[in-house]
């Protein structure tokens, strides 16, 4: 088990340079702006995916409120476009010029003190990390400092995106509602909406999506990765060798909460607009499920799960709407009943070692996979 | 005076919330009590509870659209049938989920929230599929429709029914738990499943016979719901949160529990519901049970064991 | 401090129970600089629930548990341990998933803080350190291995081991010798041997061959409290004992 989680180095580099030379090249060339931008989309719920690995795959926290964090940082985004887009040339027909259409139609006169903030782009984008990241830090330190997990900590985040949805669509004058915040335009002046920005967007959201994957190798190959995996397996041990397991839970949740962040403030910027249909319980359980299929042990794995059933949402959807459901319920089914590792898992243990074994009948010379150095 | 009514109209205020409380404490027990068993027992969270529920509510739109067509003379019964009907299909299928898909996973627990979610999906899109899109709602025997008025307040009649109904399958419930072999055995898996098998307990059996009665009370609750709303294909999903909580938050051993925690959730959010709105009642609700949850996280009755 | 003593580890008048059921009922207990003492007695004595109130793994109910003169009772677990006190489990316990070398690595007593652990630096010192102790359990040749591939009594060993990288000055044992074959007993009480040098140790063992061999001072318990105490011929000539425990 060790030896396919840390020490298939080298099948990571080949998964990580090929993911990059897909995103970076093979898509750009082969795809038209609007496809090339519904990728883009798909490539930010590949960032909370990847918090997953972290926290879900190899601590064995499970959140099922993902959607939380990436909606905080997508709302972020788009309070801050959406200020820029009502400025008082825009909207001088409201009875109260200046401010978001949905607060004019709710009969809200002033800007409320909260979104003034966002008026700067700089606050905006400290805020998009560290509010989702202020708010991870507040729920699991009460938890994880309270032992409490597994079971308990799935339910009460679920519970969370529940009550976030149900507040963001109850407070529509100061949140946009069940529309969400939309018709965004311009950010600092450069408009966001034609072909040409989008590709540019796309771009940056790769070059983000490659840190963060780095970013998690990092943290994983780390003594900190190895102690995330002792807490998964034995965290009660982990407390009699002396570290304060709930620290270290706490870190990574909030790592993960704030990858989730930055995809929902790219996806605010590539498709541009942010609702509470990608905060609540549904979507978050979603997101849960593309890190499955791709992989919970292996990060360019759950991005290649986001891909993929994104991939097959949108032609399933598009020919038989009927039939998506089933495909996605028999998935989660299959993958967690058969397939526990994802495809990253079944490629690692059964395609490789295959082909290593073809390999050397072929040339009948020994195996080239050497033993893992323990560095 | 309190904000803006004379202590007369609170007075009353609070028995017509309470009421309307009782009922939302109604549905909550009958959902929460399925549910209940089988993580209590299990550990194990089934999230296609809601979904079975929905299973057991179609049922009984069957139930009297048949009635209404072929018998209907004794219309003002086909009720009781449609429960029956509902426990018996719902507990069936749930036998099979055991079978197929639980039984795999005990090591696993979150992995067993993936599955039956999973299976949520597909018994979603099947009611869709087979009933259409569109809620459903059936047509209440003559009896059961119209208020019975105590002093100055009305009561549903359907309401008092689903009450009535609460009362006489918790006690099924608890009878079962604690007065039969099973209730015994199940008693004995949950405080020591290593133990129960040495001393001669199919533990096995004993989970797939407590998973399939959660289900089939889960349908029951959904034949009982079709009394005071009307079915959809994603009707169970709305509950399904207030219902983890409720479970979680009652201690997830504790028959007890779960029926007090119930009754807290529901009033609390009844009353809320009158001085704000609908929402925010709900936002509050839930995030005072959260909050509590993370000051006492087992919940409001647990067993202090040696480990 | 009201009562200063010089011993390393004192329990006075501990109690612990568990839904009315005393498992361990105003015990007290003294453990000396460098002693090395064993902790027999029949089934449901409160001879593990000793353990895990001295680490923190169950909260006593009342009394007070000092390890050099600190009130520890109401420290975390791993608080306890960078105290100085080292724990290993009846069971093997051990992380299945991490090959030996990161076994042990994860037990040095160092880069226990979440920036420490994420900046660490393989240090040559720590690599050494990690040999020397895998040579004293018999493992040098399998720092590489998963733990998970070890056999039953490599993995008691490698958990012994995880205890001595901590360098604790009291180690407890939980029957370390349970389910060992005859050679892999004799290794293991010369392992015993050689790491009881520079620390006081507390074992809790059945088998009475064993406790021999090792044993200076044994204490007895029984039902939660101290039956008898002192070294190995008091112990064998006292009748209570025999009666409750070694007369079966």
């Amino acid at each position: 088990m060790s030896n396919s989680i840390f020490g298939k180095r080298s099948y990571d580099m080949i998964a990580f340079v090929l993911l990059a030379a897909l995103i970076l090249v093979v898509l750009p060339l082969t795809l038209d702006a609007f496809r090339l931008n519904l990728v883009g989309k798909y490539l930010t719920y590949s960032f909370v995916a990847l918090g997953l690995v972290l926290c879900w795959g190899y601590t064995g926290i499970l959140s099922l409120g993902q959607g939380v964090f990436f909606g905080l940082g997508g709302y972020c985004m788009a309070m801050f476009l959406k200020l820029e887009a009502s400025s008082v040339a825009n909207t001088k027909i409201q009875s109260t010029p200046g401010i978001p259409d949905f607060m004019d139609w709710n009969q809200i006169t002033a800007l409320p003190t909260y979104w003034i903030p966002f008026q700067s782009l700089t606050f905006t984008l400290v805020a998009v990390i560290l509010v989702p990241c202020f708010m991870a830090f507040v729920l699991s330190y009460a938890m994880f400092k309270r032992r409490v997990g597994g079971v308990y900590f799935a339910i009460i985040t679920q519970a969370l995106s529940a009550v976030m949805t149900i507040l963001i669509i109850g407070q529509q004058g100061y949140t946009g509602g069940v529309n969400g915040i939309t018709d965004l335009r311009t950010l600092n002046g450069w408009d966001i909406r034609p072909d040409s920005s989008k590709i540019i967007l796309y771009f940056v959201c790769c070059a983000l999506l490659l840190g963060c994957i780095l970013l998690g190798r990092f943290v994983l190959t780390s003594k900190l990765g190895r102690i995330l995996v002792a807490i998964r397996d034995k965290e009660d041990r982990v407390r009699f060798s002396g570290y304060d397991v709930a620290n270290f839970k706490v870190f990574i949740f909030c790592l993960a909460s704030i990858f989730a962040a930055i995809g929902g403030a790219m996806f605010t910027l590539q498709v541009g607009f942010m609702s509470p249909s990608f905060v609540g319980i549904v979507p978050s359980i979603e997101m849960v499920i593309f890190c499955a299929v791709g992989g919970r042990h292996s990060l360019v794995g759950a991005v290649a799960g986001a891909l993929l059933i994104n991939y097959g949402k949108t032609l399933f959807s598009e020919s038989f709407p009927e039939l998506w459901l089933f495909a996605m319920g028999g998935l989660f089914i299959a993958v967690v009943l058969a397939f526990p590792r994802g495809l990253a898992g079944l490629l690692t243990d059964q395609v490789m070692p295959w082909v290593t074994r073809l390999r050397i009948r072929k040339s009948g010379g020994s195996p080239s996979v050497s033993p893992s150095p323990a560095e | 005076m309190l904000f803006g009514y004379s202590f007369g109209d609170l007075g009353s205020i609070l028995v017509m919330q309470g009421f309307a409380g009782l009922i939302l404490f109604s549905v909550f027990v009958l959902m929460a009590l399925g549910l209940a068993i089988i993580f209590g027992q299990m550990g194990v969270i089934n999230m296609a509870h809601g979904e079975f529920m929905i299973l057991g509510a179609y049922m009984t739109f069957l139930c009297s659209n048949l009635f209404q067509t072929y018998l209907p003379g004794l219309f003002g019964l086909y009720f009781f049938v449609a429960m029956a009907i509902a426990f018996v299909v719902a507990g069936a299928l749930g036998l099979a989920t055991e079978w197929l898909l639980i039984r795999h996973l005990y090591a696993r627990p979150l992995d067993t929230l993936l599955a039956t979610w999973g299976l949520s999906l597909i018994m979603q899109q099947a009611f869709r599929s087979i009933f259409g899109a569109r809620e459903v709602g059936v047509e209440l025997p003559s009896w059961m429709m119209g208020s019975l008025t105590f002093g100055s307040i009305d009561v549903q009649i359907n309401g008092l029914f689903v009450m009535g109904l609460t009362l006489i399958i918790t006690g099924v419930v608890a009878l079962l738990m604690f007065r039969s072999r099973w209730g015994l055995q199940v008693r004995a898996v949950v405080t020591n499943r290593t133990m129960s098998g040495a001393v001669g307990i199919d533990t096995r059996r004993i989970d797939r016979l407590t998973f399939g009665l959660g289900c089939g009370i889960a349908g029951v609750a959904g034949s009982a719901f079709t009394m005071i709303g009307s079915t959809s294909p994603s009707a169970g999903q709305l509950y399904i949160v207030d219902t983890f909580l409720v479970v979680v938050f009652g201690g997830a051993q504790s028959l007890l529990g779960t029926i007090a925690s119930a009754f807290t959730i529901s009033q609390s959010q009844s009353t809320l519901e009158f001085f704000t709105s609908g929402s925010n009642a709900k936002v509050t609700t839930l995030l005072i049970v959260i909050g509590l949850l993370m000051l006492r996280p087992q919940g409001l009755f647990v067993l202090k064991v040696r480990k | 401090m009201a009562n200063e003593t010089d011993f390393l580890l004192a329990l006075e008048s501990v109690t612990v129970s568990f839904d009315g059921f005393k498992a361990v009922n105003d015990l007290n207990l003294y453990i000396d600089k460098g002693e090395l003492r064993v902790i027999i007695g029949p089934n449901g004595a409160g001879k593990t629930t000793v353990l895990d109130l001295i680490c923190g793994r169950t909260k006593l109910s009342s009394g007070s548990i000092k390890f050099k003169n600190e009130e520890i009772s109401t420290l975390k677990e791993q608080q306890i341990v960078r105290r100085g006190i080292g724990r290993k489990f009846q069971t093997p316990s051990i992380y299945e998933d991490l090959t030996v070398f990161e076994n042990l690595e994860l037990s040095f007593p160092r880069g226990r803080e979440v920036f420490g652990a994420l900046f660490w630096n393989r240090a040559n010192e720590i690599v050494e350190r990690v040999r020397e102790i895998a040579e004293m359990i018999y493992l040098a040749d399998h720092l590489d291995r998963s733990a998970e591939t070890l056999s039953h009594g490599q993995k008691q060993w490698l958990e012994i081991g995880m205890l001595l990288i901590q360098d604790p000055e009291l180690l407890m044992l939980d029957e370390p010798v349970a389910g060992m074959s005859v050679s892999e007993r004799a290794k293991t009480a010369a392992l015993l041997n050689t790491i009881i040098k520079n620390r006081s140790v507390v074992v809790i063992e059945h088998d009475m061959k064993f406790v021999e061999s090792i044993a200076h001072r044994v204490t007895v318990l029984h039902q939660g409290k101290v039956l008898a105490e002192g070294d190995m011929e008091k112990i064998h000539a006292d009748s209570r004992v025999k009666e409750v425990y070694l007369g079966h």
